[in-house]
Formats: structure tokens, C-alpha cells, sequence
């Protein structure tokens, strides 16, 4: 049987059908969960999909932060449930201190939509054990407030441990600090990234097929497949 | 006050102000009998404006209403967008609207909520929209006031439909010094919905409620459409204050109201839980009333004391012409009325019973099938809603040929090479990518193509594929020359974009952007473009389904040039066969279709090297365009091209350039013996494309030409990866140089991110 991966719609989510569509490509079961329900319905995982969830009103991510869904998704967490958030939906786990650090508005001050090449650098998390180490991805980016910031002994302590799951390549979009583009949780069952896996994963709407890797890593997580099988 | 009679209201009113003319006033005298309230006077005033009435363009906008091919069409021209059965239970409905002047006003605030304006219009007809594109026209790229204008406008564009959740897939950008004080923004929107499911803005059905919902009524927008959209910037003030001045008739957008507004409208059409809807754009409460009823042949009795305000100080007449955004007005049965009450509030969407419909047979007593309007108790308009719809005024205005612009010798250059770089870093060619990546392209996840290809092409169904495509042009400059020519060419090339991408084109919306219609000559241009889209359209065999007319757009006494820009709708079976623009693989054979003359007026080279306009366009062939639609629709549906590019702008050297550019190949070319070097790169003759096919199908291709009577020239191959651009015995320029010359324009101008050159 397919595990079930819960994708969250809060009002003002934008990308949330094409996670869902993301997760039925990869083999999974999606499940849409609605931000007015601390109930995840038993999923064994959760999608935040990319948005603008609440209007950004105040801040990315900060009033989505008290959803009776985010309230029962931290919960969850804490005994494990991986958890992905895209772009909106990492700015919200940063938010709720599921992950170190802030996303900030990119340097070049625009809005800024490109197809970018990116560096796994942790294939060890619930959602990138899929990827070869150090393999090279092609995933659109597209965001206004994407530059990643987090106190020097934050990213000495990330890069000491691994914890860096992309970076940028060939040109950093907003100016993160260590071009970093995604960063996991420390026991690696969380993960947040501003780039959208969601977008690559057919030739015929996006640049690569890349980004169905995650999907395929949290599925093989929870099944227990091993092995590598996609860069 | 128990009835509004002539006794009560005296004195001098202030119809000037409000725009209307001193006949349009005694005409609304005559059809009351008596002087109207302020309310009323309030109301003719912006239903009557030439943004809401097209008083001066519906005599030859009728020229639209008989066009062939209207099979295929659920809704037409009237509605609020023209909805197109695209087979298997499914319609599409797209159109263009303008949101010029107040993009003047307040760059970011003017385009977005003409981005937020035309996806209400879309709603209106019961679609899901699904993606936006949108046509801007600016004064010289350098001109201190551009540096304000377009990053205002590009990320107000930008930011609406990216937190929308629509995809942007294209579109196009030009630049003249007559736009400098009126820029253009055209924005298009398309929708997709169950055949079944159109609905209509109709306030059927006496003793149905009336449901205004979305956002809070506030004193933004007043008079947007009488003070802004129908008068020509400078008339009232100095030309450096009129953009302060008239801040407050620009409207406040706020996309994220718009989208929970969006969800819950679906959800609402999805249910069946109204009978008529209707967005609120121009004219707000008062449009949307009128014409709901009006459309029915009922009346309405409306307390407009109900009205959610932002201010609660608002007159009633304020709150009846406000053009606050993301507002919506539904019809409804009584018994439905809680359900509707109730998915609005699961969406978070303030709604309010503020009207019934009331009967326009006369079983309502005395106020039945009229307009009523009441506030704090009294009755503060009681009119015929018709009188404000249909029975505003129309006017055959005085019009005069215009001179054609002189034509001179031009000398033509030596150095090809440095033409060529000089060209593609041109304003009106150089790389969009500055502005196109503050666009999303991606969301929804159906984008099949985007910018910079020639249209942008959208899947509709995950399982059978079909799809649509669309474009939008227009060739200001050609429509300067030759007004009737030009819309043409305007019709040839978007039909051509949607074309190379391998859709059949089915449906033309437009949006009809000129100066003064007071002016004889610029009204003579007017009524010359919409004859020639009239019959471009008759030759091809498409309709106009929808459109908008724009006037009063001019810096200081000067017109901008005419600008009829066109939108077309592709059709196709399976979209997994499109046709990119980009070069596919090195070897291919490059073909060139069409013929090529000598044609350089209002060429962006004379443009570019002379600051010259003049002369006759590019003479039009629609049976030629269609047949080369017809091979570049063949061609994909049966596999046999790699890719195809339009040639228009800047002609074949733009077409390689951006071909070699987007595929990361170079090119090697071999023109025609006796071909005139100078005039096969740059001249822009219509119907011409340029295409790569496999070496297996040449043959069959060229036999398909041949048999369809196309011409075709063999004129090269594509090169290896990042191999120069070669131009045999003429000039040879590697991808690196091209790229800079391309891509650095905008950015070394308007500053922001360096782009990254991958």
C-alpha cells in the first residue's frame, strides 16, 4: 500500500495541487489537509507547499505558524514525521523553529523565477536519501523572500553536521549565506528548501525531472528501500 | 424624502466636473424628468464615460459582431470575456483589458490591479483562471520617468499574479517617446471551465438576493473610469502634476483577497449556488447592479446602508461608484442564500445581502424593474437600470485620413556584424529576462511553454493533454504607418506566434489602445484599425470574442502611436507536440518559409539605426499566413520540426539569434545565391518562420511546402553546442558575444540581479 504524504492548504497557498500531483508521480497517496485542522488524518508524512499563505501578511510564514494544523504537524514532528516545506511552506517551518535560520528578502530586492542548478549535499534525510551525494539538480526557483540568514555559530553548526541538504550552483539567486538553497532538520525527518521540487518533475512542464527525487526519498523512507535510485 | 421629484432638487450641478457634456446632461434630465440626485448624477457620470459606454467606438465596434467561426463560442462580445468549447466538456474564456492611465498614476498599484481587474472577468464567466500574460508600452528605455514607470508596473504585474497563483507565459514590451506619459498596460487573463458551467451576469428572478462579497467598500477608485480613463492627462493640470494630484482615483489591490475570493467563487459555481455573478471592476457597485439588472429586463431594490465601508463617512454616492477591488456581486435564490452565506465564511470572505430583484413586469409593486436605491431610510436614486446600460450616448465622431508619415532614403549599413549586435541589444528586441523572471511561470504545474518562446502554450488535462496557446501583439509602429495594415499585422502575427508553437488558431480578443476619439485624425486611425482587424479576422475565418478599447492615451498634445494590440487563442489535441523556439540538435536542417522582400518600414532596424518611421508596412497576405499555419500545424502534430520561430521584430537575424541563444547551438547559414545579405537579416516581411527539421524529414517536409504552394529556402544548419553564429562569407559572431549583447540591456539599465549567463 502507498503512504499517505498530507499536503497542506492554507488560504493564499498557491502550489499545494501541484505537490499533491507531486506525490501521486512519485507512487504516493496524496492527501489534502486543511490549515483549520489539527487532525493530520493519519498521514505518514507532510507537504507545506509554496504560497503565499495568509497573505505574508507581517511576515512569510508568520501567522501560518499558529494553524491548528502547524500546531498538530510540530507535534507530530517531535516523534518523527518527516515534513517538507517548499519555499512558503520552509519559511513557515523556520517560523515555527522546526528549523534554524530565516529567509529574508532576496538582495537583488525582486521577485526572481529561474530554473537553477543546485548541489545535494545531504543524501542521509527522509527526503533526499534518494539523490547520489553530491549530485547536481536542475529545480525552478521562485520567490521574493528566499535569502537564507542564521547566526555564525547556526551555519558553523549546520555545516559541521552535515545539515546543509542543497546548495546553489552557478549563481545564487538572493544572496544566502553559503548559497545555501535547503536546510534539514538534526535528526534529517525534516526538510525546507526554497527551490520548488514540485515544478521538475515532468519534461513537459518543467526543466528536469529532478525533482521528483524527494518524493521518491520520503516514500523509499517510509517503506524502507534502501538504495539510491536517482541523481 | 418619499419619492425624488423635481421640486427638490434645484441649483446648479456639477456634471462638467464629473466629465459629462452638457447634452449628455439635458439627456439625463429628459429620461428621469427631472434634475437627478447627486447619487444618480454620480452614476450616469461613470456608466455613461467613454471607458464604460465606448460611446465613440461602438459604431465601428459593431463591425465585430458578425465575424465567421463563431461555432465554437458560448459567450461573445457583451459578455464580461468570450468563452470559447474547446471539445470534451471543457471551455476556455480569455480576454485583454487596458489599466493605462493609472499605471501612470501609480505604476505598481495601476498594473496590478489591472492584473487583479481582468482574472475577476474571468471568474465572472464561472472559470478557474489559470494564467495571465500581459502587453506594456513604455517611453524611451532610458528616459528618467521609464526608471520610475516600468519597474513599478513589471513588478506590480509581477507581484499580483504571483501571489494570485497564475502563471505568467508571455507577452510582450515596447518602447516609443509618445508612451513616456502613458504607458500601456494590457493585461489578459485565460480561464478554463466545464462547458456546462458558463454563467451569466443576470439578476434573474424577482425576490432573489443580492450578494455583494470579497472586500470592504472604501474611498479608492472613486470616478476611476470618468476622471482617469476617459480624458487626456494634461488637460486639467501641468503634465508634472497630474500623476500626485489624481492618486486617490487609483485603485488598492490585494491579491490575497482575490484568491480566497477566487476559491470560494468556484466553490459557489461548483455548488450551483447562484444564478448570476458579476465582478466589480469599472464603475463598481453601480456597473454591477445596472447591468445585472438591466441584462434580466428586473429592477433591484437596493439598501445600501448594508454595504461593508472602510470609511464610515462615505457618501452614497462614493460607496456607488468606488472602485475597490477584489468584490464580487452574486444572484441568488432565497432558499440558497445561508449555504452561500456559509461557504463564504468557511473561505474567510466577508459577504452581505445588500438587494433583491425585484420584478421588471411590474408585479413589484411601483419600484418594480427600476434601479432603487436607499440610504439612512430615504430613497436616493429610483432610475431605469437600461437608462444607465444601453441608452447612454453614442457618437459618430468626425474623422480625418491622417497624412501618411513621409518616407525617406535610408542609408543601409556595410558592417553587418556590427548591425546585428547593435540590434539585438536594441530596447525593442534585446532579452526580456529581466522583467519575465519577476514572473512566476511555473504554477499549476501545466505551463508547456512560456516566454521567450513564441506563445505560451498550457495543458488542460493531465489525461488527454489537450491544450491551449496564446498570444498577444502589437506592432505599434506598422498601426502608425497604416492603421488598417497594422491591425492586420497585429492579427498575422499573433496568429503566427500560436501557429509555430503548433496550435490552430480559433478566437481573437483585443484591446484597441489610441489618443483623443476627439481628435479627427486619431479617430480616423481607430475606426482604420478596427476595419482591418474586422476583415483580417473575416479572411482567416476567427472571431473577436471579447475585447476593450482604451482612448485618451497621449503625452502632453502628442497620441501614443496607435497600438491595436491582439490576443489569439490556439487550440490542441495533445500539447506534448509543441514546438519551442529554441534549437534542438546539432545537424539539423534550417528552412525558412515565406517570402522575403524588401520591407523596412517601421522595421525596428530603421527605428534602431535612424530614428526613423515611415514609409508603408509590410504588405499583409492573410491566405499566405494561413498556409503557413496550417505547415507549422502539420509539421507538429506529425513530428517533423525540431523547432520554429516567428520572424517578426528585427526579422531572420532576430529569429537565429534567439533560436541559436535559447538552444545553446549555434547556426550556420548559407543565404540564396544573389539574396541581398543586408535585406534577407533584417527586412520583416510577414508571414515568414523559421524552422529546424531533422535531416529524415526534410524531404517530407519540403514535399508538404511544395504541395501547399509555401515557399521555403534552405539556408542552413544548426551548429554544435555553444557554436558561433555563422553567416557564410558575411559575418560569424560566437554565442558569448550574442549573449551579452542580448541579455545586458535591461539590466545594466534598470539595475537589480546580473543575470546569470548559463
Amino acid at each position: 500500500m502507498a503512504a499517505r504524504i498530507g499536503v497542506v492548504t492554507f488560504p493564499g497557498s498557491l502550489d499545494d495541487r501541484d505537490a499533491l500531483r507531486a506525490v501521486r508521480l512519485a507512487g504516493g497517496d496524496p492527501v489534502p489537509l486543511w490549515h483549520g485542522d489539527e487532525d493530520l488524518l493519519g498521514v505518514d508524512a507532510v507537504v507545506l507547499p509554496g504560497g503565499f499563505s495568509y497573505g505574508d501578511y507581517l511576515r512569510a510564514g508568520a501567522i501560518a505558524r499558529f494553524s491548528p494544523v502547524v500546531r498538530g504537524i510540530v507535534e507530530a514532528a517531535g516523534r518523527g514525521l518527516p515534513v517538507l516545506g517548499i519555499c512558503n511552506g520552509f519559511q513557515v517551518l523556520c517560523e515555527a523553529h522546526l528549523l534554524p535560520g530565516a529567509l529574508t528578502r532576496n538582495a537583488g530586492r525582486h521577485f526572481i523565477c529561474r530554473d537553477q542548478w543546485l548541489r545535494v549535499e545531504n543524501t542521509d534525510s527522509a527526503w533526499t536519501s534518494s539523490f547520489e551525494p553530491g549530485g547536481e539538480v536542475l529545480i525552478p526557483v521562485k520567490h521574493g523572500e528566499g535569502r537564507y540568514v542564521a547566526s555564525a555559530e547556526t551555519l558553523a553548526e549546520l555545516e559541521g553536521d552535515g545539515r546543509v541538504a542543497f546548495r546553489y550552483l552557478a549563481g545564487n539567486p538572493n544572496a544566502s549565506l553559503n548559497d545555501i538553497a535547503g536546510v534539514t532538520s538534526a535528526d534529517g525527518r525534516i526538510v525546507g528548501l526554497m527551490p520548488h521540487p514540485e515544478h521538475a518533475i515532468e519534461s513537459l512542464t518543467g526543466p528536469s525531472e529532478d525533482g521528483l527525487g524527494l518524493f521518491v526519498s520520503v516514500l523509499q523512507t517510509l517503506t524502507g528501500v534502501p538504495e539510491a535510485v536517482s541523481a | 424624502m418619499t419619492a425624488l421629484t423635481a421640486a427638490e432638487i434645484t441649483g446648479e450641478q456639477p456634471y462638467a466636473e464629473l466629465g459629462l457634456s452638457e447634452d449628455e446632461y439635458q439627456r439625463i434630465v429628459a429620461t428621469l424628468g427631472r434634475k437627478p440626485s447627486p447619487p444618480e448624477l454620480a452614476m450616469y457620470s461613470v456608466m455613461w464615460s467613454e471607458h464604460c459606454s465606448y460611446k465613440s467606438s461602438k459604431v465601428h465596434l459593431r463591425q465585430f459582431g458578425d465575424l465567421p467561426g463563431r461555432e465554437r463560442m458560448l459567450a461573445g462580445i457583451g459578455e464580461n470575456a468570450g468563452v470559447v468549447d474547446v471539445g470534451g466538456g471543457l471551455a476556455v474564456t480569455f480576454k485583454v483589458e487596458s489599466h493605462n492611465h493609472p499605471s501612470f498614476v501609480e505604476p505598481y498599484q495601476g498594473a496590478a490591479t489591472g492584473v487583479g481587474g481582468i482574472i475577476r472577468d474571468i471568474l465572472a464567466m464561472g472559470a478557474r483562471p489559470i494564467a495571465v500574460m500581459d502587453s506594456l508600452r513604455f517611453g524611451e528605455v532610458d528616459a528618467p520617468d521609464t526608471a520610475r514607470v516600468l519597474p513599478g508596473v513589471v513588478a506590480g504585474v509581477g507581484g499580483y499574479g504571483n501571489c494570485m497563483g497564475l502563471p505568467n507565459i508571455g507577452g510582450e514590451i515596447g518602447f516609443d517617446p509618445t508612451y513616456a506619459g502613458n504607458p500601456l498596460v494590457n493585461a489578459l487573463c485565460v480561464g478554463v471551465l466545464p462547458a456546462e458551467r458558463v454563467q451569466t451576469a443576470s439578476a434573474s428572478g424577482a425576490g432573489n438576493a443580492v450578494i455583494l462579497f470579497g472586500a470592504k467598500t472604501g474611498r479608492d477608485g472613486i470616478g476611476g473610469v470618468s476622471v482617469l480613463a476617459s480624458a487626456t492627462f494634461g488637460a486639467l493640470t501641468s503634465e508634472s502634476g497630474a500623476a500626485p494630484a489624481r492618486r486617490p482615483s487609483v485603485q488598492v489591490g490585494d491579491p490575497f483577497t482575490e484568491k480566497v475570493v477566487t476559491e470560494c467563487s468556484l466553490e459557489l459555481f461548483d455548488r450551483g449556488l447562484v444564478v448570476g455573478i458579476q465582478d466589480l471592476g469599472g464603475a463598481g457597485l453601480t456597473c454591477a447592479l445596472s447591468e445585472t439588472a438591466a441584462k434580466a429586463g428586473n429592477g433591484m431594490d437596493v439598501d445600501l446602508d448594508r454595504v461593508p465601508l472602510r470609511e464610515a463617512s462615505m457618501a452614497p454616492e462614493e460607496v456607488l461608484v468606488s472602485e475597490s477591488q477584489e468584490r464580487m456581486l452574486a444572484i441568488v435564490e432565497p432558499a440558497q442564500v445561508m449555504e452561500v452565506l456559509n461557504v463564504c465564511a468557511r473561505w474567510g470572505v466577508l459577504a452581505t445581502v445588500i438587494a433583491s430583484v425585484t420584478d421588471g413586469a411590474g408585479d413589484s409593486g411601483e419600484n418594480g424593474g427600476r434601479l432603487v436605491v436607499r440610504w439612512h431610510g430615504e430613497k436616493v436614486v429610483d432610475l431605469p437600470p437600461a437608462s444607465l446600460v444601453e441608452d447612454g450616448p453614442v457618437y459618430e465622431r468626425p474623422m480625418q485620413r491622417r497624412a501618411p508619415l513621409p518616407d525617406r532614403e535610408l542609408p543601409r549599413p556595410t558592417d553587418l556584424r556590427a548591425e546585428l549586435l547593435s540590434l539585438i541589444a536594441s530596447p525593442d528586441v534585446c532579452s526580456r529576462r529581466w522583467v519575465t523572471e519577476q514572473y512566476d511561470r511555473y504554477v499549476l504545474g501545466n505551463t508547456v511553454l512560456a516566454m521567450p518562446d513564441d506563445a505560451g502554450v498550457l495543458r488542460l488535462d493531465e489525461e488527454t493533454n489537450v491544450g491551449v496557446a496564446m498570444a498577444l501583439d502589437g506592432p505599434a509602429r506598422f498601426a502608425a504607418l497604416d492603421p488598417y495594415t497594422g491591425a492586420k499585422l497585429a492579427l498575422a502575427e499573433a496568429c503566427r506566434n500560436v501557429a509555430a508553437t503548433g496550435a490552430v488558431p480559433v478566437a481573437v480578443t483585443d484591446c484597441l489602445n489610441f489618443g483623443s476619439p476627439e481628435d479627427p485624425e486619431v479617430m480616423w486611425s481607430f475606426a482604420e484599425a478596427c476595419r482591418g482587424l474586422a476583415d483580417g479576422c473575416r479572411e482567416l475565418g476567427i472571431p473577436v470574442t471579447g475585447g476593450n478599447v482604451s482612448f485618451y492615451n497621449g503625452t502632453g498634445d502628442t497620441a501614443i502611436l496607435p497600438t491595436p494590440v491582439v490576443g489569439v487563442l490556439g487550440l490542441f489535441d495533445d500539447v506534448t507536440r509543441r514546438t519551442p523556439s529554441a534549437f534542438q540538435a546539432e545537424g539539423e536542417v534550417l528552412l525558412l518559409l515565406g517570402e522575403t522582400r524588401d520591407e523596412f518600414g517601421g522595421s525596428v532596424w530603421a527605428w534602431n539605426a535612424h530614428r526613423h518611421l515611415g514609409g508603408a508596412p509590410p504588405a499583409v497576405d492573410l491566405k499566405a499566413e494561413q498556409e503557413l499555419a496550417e505547415v507549422l500545424v502539420a509539421g507538429s502534430r506529425d513530428g517533423m520540426l525540431s523547432s520554429a520561430h516567428d520572424l517578426s521584430d528585427g526579422g531572420l537575424a532576430v529569429a537565429l539569434v534567439e533560436s541559436c541563444l535559447q538552444g545553446h547551438r549555434g547556426a550556420r547559414i548559407v543565404l540564396p545565391e544573389g539574396a541581398d545579405p543586408f535585406v534577407a537579416l533584417f527586412s520583416e516581411s510577414a508571414g515568414r518562420a523559421l524552422v529546424s527539421v531533422p535531416r529524415s524529414e526534410e524531404l517530407r517536409f519540403s514535399d508538404m511546402c511544395e504541395a501547399r504552394d509555401l515557399p521555403w529556402t534552405r539556408i542552413g544548419v544548426v551548429e554544435a553546442e555553444d557554436g558561433p553564429l555563422e553567416l557564410q562569407d558575411v559575418l560569424s559572431v560566437p554565442l558569448d558575444e550574442l549573449r551579452r549583447a542580448y541579455e545586458d540591456t535591461l539590466p545594466n539599465i534598470f539595475g537589480g540581479d546580473a543575470v546569470t549567463h548559463n
